[in-house]
């Protein structure tokens, strides 16, 4: 009998960044359309939140961060996965991003940013579309 | 990758071989018999502690205080925790991994979150599969945190070792609330947030109701421990209730009799899921089983006669 994936998906808040209100709805997002979702909390390092990913076997990393620490948070996620023969797990993120940040983040590696007042199906409807489970 | 490689790197230690293995048990894919089977002969050493109670109790705290004990000891450590799957989205938010991430990074311990996807008794249809390859990674204990009990949902002592009941005073009052099956199956009784009131009128009434009820086949006298897990309070007395259990365990009859239970059922439930496979497979999926359903309403068949046919073709 032919199994079925489900898509699993890790939101991480990194650093020291306390604002957790579109995180959780993002996450309660996800899991209403058919997502498994680990949720790691706040104040997560890039070391917990790419070791998570790699135990969790995820289909895709979503990071959150309105505190401003995005460039460097980000892109250190990035570069922990590469170190960990982990770069094929997508990243992509939202929150207070200004535009200007936007275009280098993606140049780097970062699949999509989505900031304030992104309607939750939208970002569903992303992922649906970019991120397929590995066979 | 063949079975046996596979097998082989997780044995060796790559997480990734391990945690991608773990994926495609939960998913039902039906190449993981093979490595499972290649897996198989390095299992058998892991001790495994089931922790199970009502939401909110603070399983996931204890199971957090019990990570940080059992590396102080310098044992490897496996941590498979369960979440429900909403019945009517299909999804799931796995969030007890919110308590215990500050081991995310310690190599000695390996977290996995899992859900439910329907399967009741508190854990998932995959559970065992999975306890077996961090068994097979050379997990020295691995901690079990089911969803919570209901009546029914008491697999965790069929899979678990030492088999902890999570409670908190005030919980509807009085121990009467609690369901008699459950006092039934706990090697240890832990009764968490005890620094609220009622913990000591708790701890009498298990007590009661322990020495009321029908004296254990095995001949077990569960332990009753009072823990403050945000504290870090009673983990060494719960940790000293752990290993006495794990002590009268290594009985080899008791050890036998557990196993024996156990695979039992695993068996059994192994061989069901083959033959509802096959079943399917020889309907031809969905579609075809909704071609027979129509034959049996349209009248050209009963549906006793349809089944004995169907059974017939899959077993022969
Ligand atoms: C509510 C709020 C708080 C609450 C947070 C409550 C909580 N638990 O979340 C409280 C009062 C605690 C708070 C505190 C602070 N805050 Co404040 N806060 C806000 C406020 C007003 C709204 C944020 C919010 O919840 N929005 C609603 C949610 C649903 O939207 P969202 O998070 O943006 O998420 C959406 C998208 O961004 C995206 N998204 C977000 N995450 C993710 C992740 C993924 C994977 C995806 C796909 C999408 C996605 O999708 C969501 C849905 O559309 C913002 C201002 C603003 N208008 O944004 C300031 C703001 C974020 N706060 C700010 C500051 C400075 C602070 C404080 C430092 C203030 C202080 N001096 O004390 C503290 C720091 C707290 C801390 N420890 O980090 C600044 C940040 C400036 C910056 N980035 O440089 C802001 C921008 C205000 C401002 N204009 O100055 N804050
Ligand atoms: N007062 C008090 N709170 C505690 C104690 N232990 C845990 N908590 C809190 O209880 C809440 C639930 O704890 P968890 O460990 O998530 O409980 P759980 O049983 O795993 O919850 P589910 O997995 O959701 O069923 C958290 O806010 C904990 O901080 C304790 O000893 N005393
Ligand atoms: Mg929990």
């Amino acid at each position: 009998m032919a199994g079925k994936r489900k898509i699993r998906i890790l939101v991480a808040k990194p650093g020291l960044d306390g604002h957790d209100r579109g995180a959780k709805i993002i996450a309660r997002g996800f899991r209403d359309a058919g997502f498994e979702v680990i949720y790691t909390g706040l104040h997560q390092s890039p070391e917990q939140i790419v070791e998570a990913a790699i135990q969790e076997d995820v289909d895709v990393i979503g990071l959150s961060s309105l505190a401003g620490a995005h460039n460097h948070l980000f892109r250190e996620v990035l570069r922990l996965l590469k170190e960990r023969g982990a770069e094929d797990i997508p990243v992509f993120g939202g929150g207070i991003i200004p535009d200007e940040d936007i275009p280098k983040l993606k140049a780097d590696g970062i699949r999509e940013i989505f900031t304030p007042g992104t309607k939750v199906e939208d970002v569903v409807k992303w992922v649906e579309e970019n991120i397929h489970p590995r066979g | 990758m063949n079975p046996k490689e596979w097998a082989e790197k997780i044995v060796n230690g790559d997480i990734r071989a391990a945690s991608r293995l773990m994926r495609d048990i939960d998913d039902r894919m039906p190449w993981v018999s093979d490595v499972l089977k290649e897996l198989y002969p390095h299992t058998g050493r892991a001790y495994i502690i089931g922790v199970t109670g009502s939401p909110g109790v603070g399983k996931s705290t204890l199971v957090d205080c019990l990570i940080e004990d059992f590396r102080k000891k310098d044992q490897d450590v496996g941590v498979v925790v369960i979440d429900p799957t909403s019945p009517f989205t299909g999804g799931a938010i796995l969030g007890d991994r919110i308590r215990m991430q500050r081991h995310s990074t310690d190599s000695g311990v390996f977290i996995r979150s899992l859900a439910t996807r329907g399967s009741m008794g508190g854990l998932s249809r995959s559970t065992s599969d999975i306890l077996r390859v961090m068994d097979a990674m050379g997990k020295d204990v691995i901690l079990l945190e089911t969803v919570g009990v209901g009546q029914d949902e008491v697999d965790v002592v069929n899979t678990a070792h030492t088999s902890m009941i999570v409670l908190i005073p005030g919980l509807g009052d009085d121990i009467q609330a609690i369901k008699a099956g459950i006092l039934e199956i706990g090697d240890i009784f832990v009764i968490n947030k005890c620094e609220r009131e009622g913990a000591e009128r708790m701890e009498r009434e298990i007590m009661m109701m322990l020495e009321l009820g029908a004296r254990r086949k095995d001949g077990w006298e569960p332990k009753i421990v009072k823990t403050e897990a945000i504290k870090r309070k009673g983990i060494k007395d719960l940790m000293e209730a752990i290993e006495e259990h794990r002590a009268f365990r290594e009985d080899p009859e008791h050890k036998r009799r557990f196993l024996r239970k156990a695979l039992r059922i695993e068996l059994l439930s192994n061989l069901k899921d083959q033959v509802s496979g096959r079943i399917m497979e020889a309907l031809g999926d969905e579609e075809g089983l909704d071609t027979v359903v129509d034959e049996i309403i349209d009248g050209k068949v009963d549906l006793y006669s349809k089944s004995e046919e169907i059974l017939k073709r899959v077993l022969c």
